[in-house]
């Protein structure tokens, strides 16, 4: 089994327990009930959301430091799969909304910086198909994700410097936030399981990239001939 | 939409979104790799 296969083993295990934590570990939340359990699995894919993007935020800026094609596929990986996380972000936070606050969407700072940093990562893959040369495109993007990047600690501090409609932070909030025992325990499980996925998901989108440099080296090659 | 709806609903649609992405990744790889192989054999000739 190749080291790949592996983590995508290890992945998928992980996640099945995290699962079965958040619903049959996690003791009931107080006020929300069983819809506090949407909690598991939306704030550890936003957190697993947000450290892709900061690894494809190093990933930029080694290639403009470097310029190294190795750089520029981990950068394009790190954003794809960011973008994967943060969409389901903000599918499962209005469902979430809805019987929470009696609406799916309202524009406070957490939740529009976070579509925010959506389209903008959006438009990083969007300007990727819009250079043909391959040097060109990557220092263009590169140059294009630093800026992007401004935005994660944004929607970071969002919910701790803006009061906000977004529920106020648990984890990291200061001296009145916090968690029940078991709850953090579970939250903290979710958070390594999305994050040992998020990894293989930028594994095999590495790997995606790196047979498209293969091609591209091939079709040059078959032009120069 | 009950507490119990909303629960399903968002891990169902957040894991459809997690597994239609890995299905585009593993159809754009066997299209890259089909690709590969035709250029590789197109240089043979």
């Amino acid at each position: 089994m190749g080291k790949r296969a592996l983590l995508g083993a290890a992945a998928v295990a992980l996640l099945v327990a995290a699962a079965y934590a958040a619903f049959f570990v996690a003791p009931t939340e107080r006020t929300m009930g069983d819809l506090q359990r949407i909690f598991y699995f939306h704030a550890s894919c936003a957190w697993a959301g947000l450290d892709a993007f900061a690894v494809c935020f190093i990933a930029n800026l080694l290639y403009v430091w470097k310029r190294q094609g190795r750089y520029d596929w981990l950068g394009v990986s790190a954003a794809e799969v960011g973008l994967a996380f943060t969409t389901v972000v903000l599918i499962t936070g209005p469902i979430w909304a809805k019987p929470a606050w009696g609406i799916y969407w309202t524009w406070d700072a957490r939740l529009t910086s976070t579509f925010v940093l959506w389209l903008l990562y959006v438009c990083y893959l969007l300007l990727r198909t819009l250079v043909d040369e391959s040097g060109r495109r990557a220092l263009l993007s590169a140059l294009f994700g630093i800026f992007a990047f401004i935005d994660v600690p944004i929607v970071f501090g969002a919910i701790r410097w803006w009061r906000t409609q977004h529920p106020a932070p648990v984890i990291m909030g200061g001296a009145n936030s916090g968690l029940d025992p078991v709850m953090r325990k579970v939250f903290f499980f979710s958070v390594l399981a999305t994050h040992v996925f998020m990894a293989f998901l930028i594994a095999e989108r590495y790997a995606l990239e790196k047979i498209r440099g293969e091609v591209e080296e091939l079709r040059e090659e078959a032009e120069a001939a | 939409m009950t507490k119990i709806d909303s629960v399903f609903w968002a891990y169902t649609l957040g894991w459809a979104v997690f597994f239609g992405f890995y299905l585009t990744l593993a159809k754009r790889s066997k299209d890259l790799r089909a690709e590969v192989e035709r250029l590789k054999k197109a240089r043979e000739k």
